[in-house]
Order: C-alpha cells, then sequence, then structure tokens
C-alpha cells in the first residue's frame, strides 16, 4: 500500500429518489475518515458515487494526482481501474469459490505485489482455518473478515468500508472492531468508514463527515467535530468527547484499567488492555455531571477539574451543552437550564467533571 | 432395427441440434446479458419479439421464413444478389429457422440467471479491479452456470423435437432435411409402425438423457481457479 500526497477530493451532485445529493468532501491522504449519519441519510449512496459504481453522480472526484470523474471535461474513470478497496454493508463473496479463490480474486489482479503481507493479513483475522471452506457455510462475521482481507489484497490506494459490521451481532461485532482497530495503526492508505454508530466510530476514526439529508454538514478532526455546539440536532446521542491516552494502571480485584491522559486519570472497565497501551475513550456528552467542588461519598470513580468555556442550548429547551477544558482537552456535558441556573455556572468559572466508570466502557 | 436412412436421420437431428445449440448460446449470452443489465427502452419490444416463438405456431414461423428466404423474399433476393445460394430446403435454411424457434428456450433461462446473479456481485468484481469482460467470464458467466445448462439442454432438446417449421422450410430431403420427426410421420404416414415406434424411442432417450444431464451438470461443486 503506498501513501499518496494528497487525499481524495470530492464534488458531487445527483438526484435519488426524493433526495437531492450535493455532496462536498476533501478528506487527508492519511487515516480513518468515519462517513457518519442517521440512516437514509444517504452515506452508502456518497460512498458508491466515490467508487464510481454509480454514473448518475456528475462533479468531479479527484484521488492525489488522478481526477477519476470530471463531467465538465467528459472523463470518468471505471471502477476497476480507480485502486478502491470496497466493503460491502451484506456478505458480497462470490458463491462459486471458495475463501482462497475469494482472497485471491483481487490479489491476482493487483499483480500479487510483494508489498503486501498476505499471510500476514489472514493470520490476523483469523482466516487460516477457513481457506478451504465453502462461502456458503461461513459466519456473517467471517464472510465479512473474508470481504475485508480481499479489499485489502487488491492493493486499494483508497479504502471503502460500508457499515461492515451492521449485520452482524454482539460478538462477532467486538472481534471484528478489535481486529479493525489493531489494522489501524498499520494501514498506510486512507480509509471512509461508514456508519451510524458512534462507538465504532469513535474507537476507529481519526476524522469525521458529517452527512445529513444527501449533504455533508460539517467535517473535521474526529474530536473537534464531535464536541461542536452548533450541531446538536445532526449529531444526537453521539455528541462527546473522544479523549487519547494510554493505560497506567490496572486494578486486577476490581477489574478497571486506569487512563492517563492530558485532562487527568480516569477508570474504566477492563476489556481486554494491557498497561503502556495507547487507548481510546468516548465519553459521551450525557455521562458528565457538572459539580462545583470535588465530592466525596459519590458512586462516580471519576472527577475531573476543568473550566467552563462555552454554553449552547441543546435539541431540547430545558437541556444546554456545555463546553469544558479539561487540562487541554474538551469535554462536553449535557446538562439541564435548571442546574445550569442552580449552581451559578458561567464561561470561565470552575467546575468538576463527573464520569462513571460504568459509562465507559464500550 | 434402425434402417440406414433413419440413421441417417438421426444423425442429421443431432447435427442440427448441436449447431443450433452452439450458435444460439453464442448470440443468446451477450443477448440475455443485455436483456438483464440495459435500461435501453428497447428492453421490452426485444424482449417480446424474443418470446414471439414461444406462442407463435410453428407453420406460421415456417411460412413466414419462407416467404422471406425464398427467391422472392427480401432475403432471398439479397442472397441472389450476393451470388448465395437460396437457403429454403437446406440444411442452413433449417438451422436459421431453427434457431429463431429455439430462440426463447435458450435466452429466458440465461436472462433469468443473469438478473438472479444481480449486479452485486459484478460491482464487486469491480472494486477488486476486473474489468467489463473479466466480470462477464470469471463472475457472471460462473454464477449463472445452472441456467447456461438448463438453456443449452432446452434449446438442444427443442430442436430435436420440432416438425412445423421444418415442414414449412425444410422439406423432407434425404441427408439434407429429413429429421427424426420427419423420418416418423414419414413411417406413420405408411404405416411403418413398428419403425416410427423405435424413432419415437430413440427421440424419448434423447428427451430423458438431456433432462438427466442436466440436472447432473446442474448440481456440480462451485469452481475453484
Amino acid at each position: 500500500m503506498t501513501e499518496s500526497p494528497h487525499g481524495l477530493s470530492a464534488q458531487l451532485t445527483w438526484r435519488r429518489g426524493a433526495l437531492a445529493f450535493d455532496i462536498d468532501l476533501r478528506l487527508p491522504a492519511q487515516g480513518v475518515t468515519a462517513l457518519f449519519g442517521p440512516s437514509g441519510a444517504g452515506k452508502s449512496s456518497c460512498l458508491r458515487a466515490i467508487a464510481g459504481l454509480d454514473r448518475e453522480a456528475t462533479g468531479r472526484v479527484s484521488f492525489g494526482e488522478m481526477v477519476w470523474q470530471d463531467s465538465a471535461q467528459r472523463i470518468f474513470v471505471p471502477t476497476h481501474q480507480r485502486r478502491i478497496g470496497y466493503v460491502f454493508q451484506e456478505a458480497s463473496l462470490f458463491a462459486h469459490r471458495d475463501v482462497a479463490g475469494n482472497l485471491d480474486f483481487g490479489y491476482r489482479r493487483a499483480g500479487r505485489p510483494a508489498h503486501l503481507d498476505c499471510d500476514g493479513l489472514i493470520d490476523r483475522f483469523g482466516l487460516r482455518p477457513l481457506l478451504q471452506r465453502r462461502v456458503s457455510g461461513l459466519s456473517g462475521g467471517e464472510r465479512q473478515r473474508v470481504a475485508m482481507v480481499r479489499a485489502l489484497l487488491s492493493d486499494p490506494a483508497l479504502l471503502l468500508f460500508d457499515e461492515p459490521l451492521s449485520a452482524l451481532d454482539g460478538a462477532a461485532r467486538a472481534e471484528l472492531l478489535a481486529c479493525l482497530e489493531s489494522l489501524h495503526g498499520m494501514l498506510r492508505v486512507p480509509m471512509i468508514y461508514v456508519s451510524h454508530n458512534v462507538d465504532e466510530v469513535a474507537r476507529l476514526a481519526d476524522h469525521l463527515l458529517l452527512m445529513e439529508a444527501g449533504r455533508v454538514i460539517a467535517q473535521g478532526r474526529l474530536h473537534d467535530t464531535l464536541t461542536r455546539l452548533d450541531l446538536p440536532p445532526a449529531l444526537g446521542e453521539a455528541l462527546g468527547a473522544v479523549i487519547e491516552g494510554r493505560v497506567v494502571g490496572y486494578d486486577a480485584q476490581d477489574q478497571l484499567i486506569e487512563l492517563e491522559f492530558p485532562g487527568g486519570r480516569l477508570w474504566l472497565p477492563h476489556r481486554h488492555e494491557s498497561v503502556g497501551q495507547p487507548l481510546r475513550c468516548r465519553i459521551g456528552a450525557r455521562d458528565v455531571v457538572l459539580t462545583r467542588a470535588p465530592q466525596s461519598g459519590t458512586s462516580a470513580l471519576n472527577q475531573l477539574a476543568c473550566r467552563i468555556v462555552d454554553v449552547a442550548a441543546a435539541d431540547h429547551p430545558s437541556q444546554l451543552l456545555v463546553q469544558l477544558d479539561a487540562g487541554g482537552c474538551v469535554l462536553l456535558a449535557r446538562i439541564t437550564r435548571r442546574s445550569w441556573h442552580a449552581l451559578g455556572l458561567a464561561p470561565g468559572s470552575e467546575a468538576w467533571a463527573q464520569v462513571k466508570a460504568v459509562a465507559l466502557g464500550f | 432395427m434402425l434402417t440406414p436412412a433413419d440413421l441417417e436421420a438421426l444423425g442429421l437431428t443431432l447435427r442440427l441440434a448441436a449447431t443450433v445449440t452452439l450458435l444460439l448460446l453464442l448470440l443468446g449470452l451477450p443477448l440475455a446479458w443485455w436483456l438483464a443489465h440495459t435500461r435501453s427502452r428497447w428492453r421490452r419490444p426485444i424482449a417480446a419479439v424474443v418470446a414471439l416463438p414461444l406462442v407463435l405456431p410453428p407453420t406460421v414461423l415456417g411460412f413466414y421464413l419462407l416467404m422471406l428466404l425464398g427467391p422472392d423474399g427480401a432475403v432471398g433476393r439479397a442472397f441472389a444478389a450476393l451470388g448465395l445460394a437460396a437457403l429454403p430446403f437446406t440444411f442452413k435454411g433449417l438451422v436459421v429457422a431453427s434457431m429463431l424457434y429455439s430462440l426463447p428456450f435458450v435466452v429466458q433461462p440465461l436472462h433469468n440467471a443473469f438478473e438472479a446473479v444481480g449486479s452485486r456481485p459484478l460491482d464487486v468484481a469491480a472494486t477488486l479491479r476486473a474489468g467489463p469482460l473479466d466480470r462477464f467470464f470469471n463472475v457472471a458467466l460462473p454464477l449463472a452456470w445452472p441456467g447456461v445448462i438448463t438453456a443449452a439442454v432446452l434449446g438442444f432438446a427443442h430442436t430435436v423435437g420440432e416438425f412445423g417449421v421444418v415442414l414449412m422450410i425444410g422439406g423432407n430431403i434425404p441427408g439434407q432435411t429429413r429429421v427424426l420427426s420427419m423420418r416418423i410421420y414419414d413411417h406413420v404416414q405408411a404405416g411403418e409402425y413398428h419403425q416410427a415406434n423405435v424413432l419415437s424411442l430413440c427421440l424419448l432417450v434423447v428427451s430423458f438423457a438431456a433432462l438427466l444431464a442436466m440436472s447432473l451438470l446442474r448440481s456440480r461443486e462451485p469452481a475453484r481457479d
């Protein structure tokens, strides 16, 4: 997977039924960009248009120095020449080939390049025992793992993942999400990851594209976008901070780990993390309680000293969204107007953010 | 049991059916592919024309073909102008007529098979760097394989059994156009019921074997390459 100096840029318009699409997006050349939004916002259609699978869209798409589509100049590079790796929402394996035959389909057409670690990918996704199996006998999670490795082996310059976990049940989903998380670090090509699940997005994405009714309504770094105060209706429950830190402690008896980040330390439930590893954690705006002073006699394990930066009306008239600064990290709290007034809070005032450890488990 | 004339008719019938099936697959695959994927407004009219021989009496089809291909027909005159031999009452003429007659029996199973495959596997293949021909031969065709078998068997069996069209455009020329069904008719006309019975049994066996082969081939394990 070679690096490209520039990322994806797309300006496209088209209609599908009652929905008028007007997409303008720019992607960094690195990292995972989540295409996030409610069901029916047109996320999958957007991905198909970028891949060149739907020809209705007119406009311009470029990737790096390559122009993939320029309707004004009648340029349209067909999908098979775009070097994309696409993973579809539901099973999309070739029924006439076994697992090995599926994996080899794109790999062979890419010329089986030496820089792709085929065996490593097969092992990382646990496909070794499945290689000779028929596709019809695979579970949903196994199918998606095959589809992902198949896409990665086609030597893509851009990865497009369309809600690859949405059809899976809890256990298979968690397993595959962990797989994708581990892939994140070694990925040298950009990825667009379509999802309407904020936990997936918080764990995988570096950037966020927010879509609503056929339009990109916000784009930026994941953390910045999820803590913006001007987008509450679109983001809804997804609002909150995503912090990045390092695991510094493990309490084996209570099964908790301690996460250190610039804003302080947090206890959260232990899953399979080990001390020393970097870790992301989402603190939903709804899960933060504000107090004027540190509390004793509370069940909340975490209390962070912060300063109130800004406040805005939330999507319900009873509520406010409060932006907080904890050691340079932005946190978000959703509280009632009544509490805001009762505590006498104002921008600039000091406060403590209480976070239940229970709320921090994915 | 079988007279040399009967054997000749049997051989001719199998040769005709094999030729027609092969040519119809070559013609039917792209036609069915087009019908399954086009958004052209000509899709429905052309599908109706392809299906026409299903409902048209074979004698009507044969009659119009005779008119068209005969010395006074448009195609017949064009052939004469090019210095080519006229088609009616020849093996070639029989091939052309049989192709028209059996066309829907080949195109419809292929069309259904391609529609059942759908666009998803083809989209997937495109994202895995497969170009249009690559997608057709390595994805669509293997996935539509049962439909191809059905099309071949139906086309073959239907051509073996035709009578009306042959009567109109082929006639009854030994070694040229005298196929099995004509021969059976001759035997019955001449009161040779035993001979008619033997030949009819031949057709029955061929038809049964074709259906058995279809069922066996359709259940073939998916290919690996």
